[in-house]
């Protein structure tokens, strides 16, 4: 098998030469120990989780749930189920506003009860790993497994799309600055995510499981071997990646450790790799090992504008301000509330909303966090000199200061031609712009005017 | 709590256009500082004419166009060209000669085109070489360094500051006493009238490689260009280029007949070759933006630098040569276009 090319990889991952670097300060918040929160007072949980049609309700006001209890099913076959995250009553079932989008989706909000009680419907699974994929998939599915690295793309469905695609790529490469969450779950809990690696490989149909950290994280990367060697299965392999921006984004990770390319249009499945979070394959095998669907996730808060950064593992639908409460709070007057990591993250503008499974890292962000350049994009933004500088950073190889110009005046023809369905909206070309243009939101813009003229044209 | 919002990215590397420029003075600083210690103040002066009627002629232009005066005054790219066409022109200058040059540069070759990160030439390169044609009598009075020349008289700082106001030199001082012939000059007279290199080279005006004092400014301007690679603002492709193509030029020709061509390093440490590889060719407004883009463009004024000097009736051709290629950055950018992601090659 070892000849076979369908899995062959990269043992000495390239050095790409796209690529920023950015200040990481990370190491902020792996000082403190994993903090396991105590379930919160109240929880509001999103029905609408990732893409596809949101989950139906099936509790009502005034029910009793305990934790780990189905609340929702899905509207279609592989989407996954919501689960109460906590024990107590339901006291409202109504659209309300959560962290990171910007429109009210249906919730359930619960009011704990305090006692933390366990739903018994769920049994471990020791034997998970011998059965057959379909069966593994809708397991996944019944967890409500979705995409922990912030896409929330329903794990189920990701794995059906993609069955038999040999390789199975895990990302524990977070390159975003600041967030160490799934560096601190490989630390504490490495065993687990090599067994939720192993489950995933039975549920694909995939021959190898490559586990890609980055060269920083000295601590998880030691963790993680000592857990391959324990578990003794030779399709999995450690691959530790380039701190370069964005290196942990899918399509640059499947090139650095695969020496692949994904098509344009295409899938990751058409290079025959298939990515998963780290935190995803840990949820996978919580639930088939202890028998507990996806109620919890890893964030870190960190950021100059709280006490004690850290990482905490909390239960999905937390309120933002409980979780600042948790890392000793505010100091220091933070300017934002970052959701995310600096270069993609979405700025909060209120603590009072509730955490959702995209919820990774919550940056309250004083001016030093934003290096001083917290620029406002209307004030300072300068004509393009040419520099290049957004060239050399883009890891689509895309020329963004031409597409400044078509994405300005709209030119469908000009945009396509220049790739922009391409951009994956890293930022890495605003980033090092000398110009301060807002390059990124420009092609967000591009891309949207390309999709409705696509919708228009039939 | 409440809070700012913004869209991503939410912070920025903390490069700005004027930083650029700033670093790009600073890294000229060493060179300038030689050129004083070799050539006495004259560069000084030119630099400051060249400010005063760049800034005027920036105002003017932006008032014009109704842009924003304050933030493009300020922007440090007017000084950057200011002192780059100081280091073009001879130390000893008259002052409508670099003013000429200078609201051509900003004026015309800027402004005329829409202003900074728009032009399509160099602006220094622009403004000397319209000065170049048009004053061709004040381009010779090039001063020598201290070069044992019993007849040589330096021009001291009134003197200097005296041709510069009025392009006459004061009572007593002939142009025939300060004013020597560059080692470019040298070469292109001496090969013309048949003598061999070792011949021209017995001149005193010639150093080790180049022009004696002129080598070691080219030393400092490298100087400053590698300062300006290791903090980034430039990249490694355009210098290397430039420097290689007319390393690869003139060192074809000496192997070929070394008395009748210049060796490699008289041509790298003379005229204008460090200051157009490091900061002129590196200009990123007119220039390519793709790394392949740029070793086409700065090998093209490497060979170009050389054929023009060999062949042309001008002694140097950084400044010519900058210009054609210049105009052939459209081309370059299409043929060097990136295979974007996941398309096919």
């Amino acid at each position: 098998m070892a000849g076979d090319d369908r899995i062959a990889y990269d043992p000495q991952p390239r050095r790409p030469a796209w690529g920023v670097r950015v200040p990481r300060r990370k190491a902020r918040s792996t000082q403190l120990p994993l903090l396991v929160a105590p379930p919160p007072p109240v929880v509001c949980i999103s029905l609408a989780q990732g893409p596809g049609a949101p989950a139906r309700p099936t509790v009502a006001a005034g029910q009793r749930v305990l934790c780990g209890e189905p609340i929702g099913e899905p509207a279609e076959a592989g989407l996954p189920r919501v689960h109460a995250s906590i024990s107590g009553r339901v006291t409202h079932v109504e659209p309300r506003l959560v962290a990171g989008l910007g429109v009210p989706v249906p919730c359930v909000v619960i009011r704990g009860a305090g006692d933390d009680e366990r739903w018994p419907g769920y049994a471990p699974d020791p034997a998970a790993d011998g059965r057959p994929s379909p069966e593994l998939r809708d397991g996944i599915a019944a967890a409500g497994v979705l995409g922990l690295g912030g896409a929330l793309f329903p794990t189920a469905r990701k794995l059906a799309t993609a069955a038999g695609t040999p390789v199975l790529l895990l990302n524990g490469a977070e390159c975003e600055p600041y967030i160490s969450c799934d560096d601190m779950l490989i630390r504490e809990r490495a065993d687990v995510v090599v067994a939720g690696a192993r489950l995933l490989l039975a549920a694909l149909g995939g021959l190898r499981c490559v586990i890609a950290v980055k060269t920083d994280m000295s601590e998880a990367r030691v963790a993680l071997y000592h857990a391959i060697q324990a578990a003794g299965d030779p399709r999995l392999v450690q691959s530790v990646v380039t701190g370069k921006y964005p290196a942990g984004g899918e399509r640059q990770l499947i090139e650095l450790v695969l020496g692949r390319e994904v098509p344009a249009g295409g899938h990751p499945a058409d290079a025959g790799v298939l990515c998963h979070n780290v935190a995803t394959a840990a949820a996978v095998a919580d639930f088939f090992q202890r028998g507990q669907p996806l109620i919890s996730r890893i964030v870190t808060v960190t950021g100059g504008g709280v006490a004690r950064p850290r990482n905490i593992e909390a239960r999905i639908g937390t309120p933002v301000a409980e979780l600042i409460a948790l890392a000793g709070g505010y100091q220091d007057e933070p300017r934002r509330l970052i959701m995310g990591g600096p270069m993609m993250g979405v700025a909060l503008a209120t603590d009072e909303l509730p955490m959702t499974g995209a919820t990774n890292c919550l940056i309250a962000a004083t001016g030093s966090d934003l290096d001083g350049t917290g620029v406002d994009h209307s004030g300072a933004e300068m004509p393009c000199i040419r520099c290049g500088d957004c060239v050399e950073a883009c890891p689509a190889s895309l020329l963004p200061l031409e597409l400044l110009t078509a994405a300005r005046t709209g030119n469908p023809g000009e945009l396509t031609r220049l790739g922009v369905a391409e951009c994956i909206e890293c930022g890495a070309c605003d980033y090092v712009c000398p110009s301060h243009i807002p390059l990124t939101r420009h092609f967000i813009a591009g891309k949207a005017a390309l999709r409705r003229g696509h919708r228009e044209d039939g | 709590m409440r809070f700012e919002t913004s869209a991503p990215p939410q912070w920025r590397s903390p490069t700005s256009v004027g930083a650029v420029m700033r670093t790009v003075l600073y890294a000229l600083a060493p060179a300038l500082l030689a050129h004083v210690w070799f050539f006495g103040i004259g560069i000084l002066l030119n630099v400051a004419i060249a400010l005063v009627a760049g800034l005027v002629t920036e105002a003017a232009c932006l008032r014009a166009a109704g842009k924003p005066q304050a933030t493009f005054l300020a922007d440090g790219s007017t000084a950057v060209t200011a002192v780059l066409l100081a280091f073009c022109l001879p130390p000893l200058c008259p002052w409508w000669v670099t003013a000429t040059g200078m609201a051509f540069a900003i004026g015309v070759a800027k402004h005329a085109y829409g202003g900074l990160g728009y032009n399509v030439f160099n602006p220094a390169m622009a403004g000397y070489v319209l000065v170049l044609v048009s004053f061709p009598a004040a381009m010779t009075v090039w001063p020598a360094p201290d070069i044992g020349d019993l007849d040589y008289v330096r021009p001291n700082a009134a003197a200097t500051l005296h041709y510069g106001l009025t392009g006459s030199l004061p009572d007593g001082l002939g142009v025939d006493a300060i004013a020597r012939s560059t080692t470019l000059d040298s070469a292109k007279e001496g090969l013309g009238r048949m003598q061999t290199m070792d011949e021209i080279r017995s001149n005193p005006v010639f150093g080790d490689f180049g022009g004696a004092g002129w080598e070691w400014i080219g030393n400092f301007v490298a100087i400053g260009g590698f300062a300006l690679l290791m903090l980034g603002v430039i990249r490694w492709h355009t210098p290397a280029a430039v420097l290689g193509g007319l390393l690869t030029m003139a060192t074809l020709a000496w192997l070929l007949d070394p008395d009748t061509h210049p060796s490699p390093g008289f041509h790298l440490f003379s005229g204008g070759a460090m200051l157009g590889a490091f900061f002129v060719a590196t200009d990123p407004v007119s220039s390519p933006t793709t790394a392949r883009g740029r070793l086409i463009y700065g090998g093209g004024i490497g060979v170009l630098t050389y054929l023009i000097r060999t062949f042309g009736s001008y002694p140097d051709g950084v400044a010519f040569a900058v210009l054609l290629m210049n105009l052939a950055v459209p081309l370059i950018e299409r043929w060097t276009r990136p295979r974007v992601y996941g398309r096919p090659a």
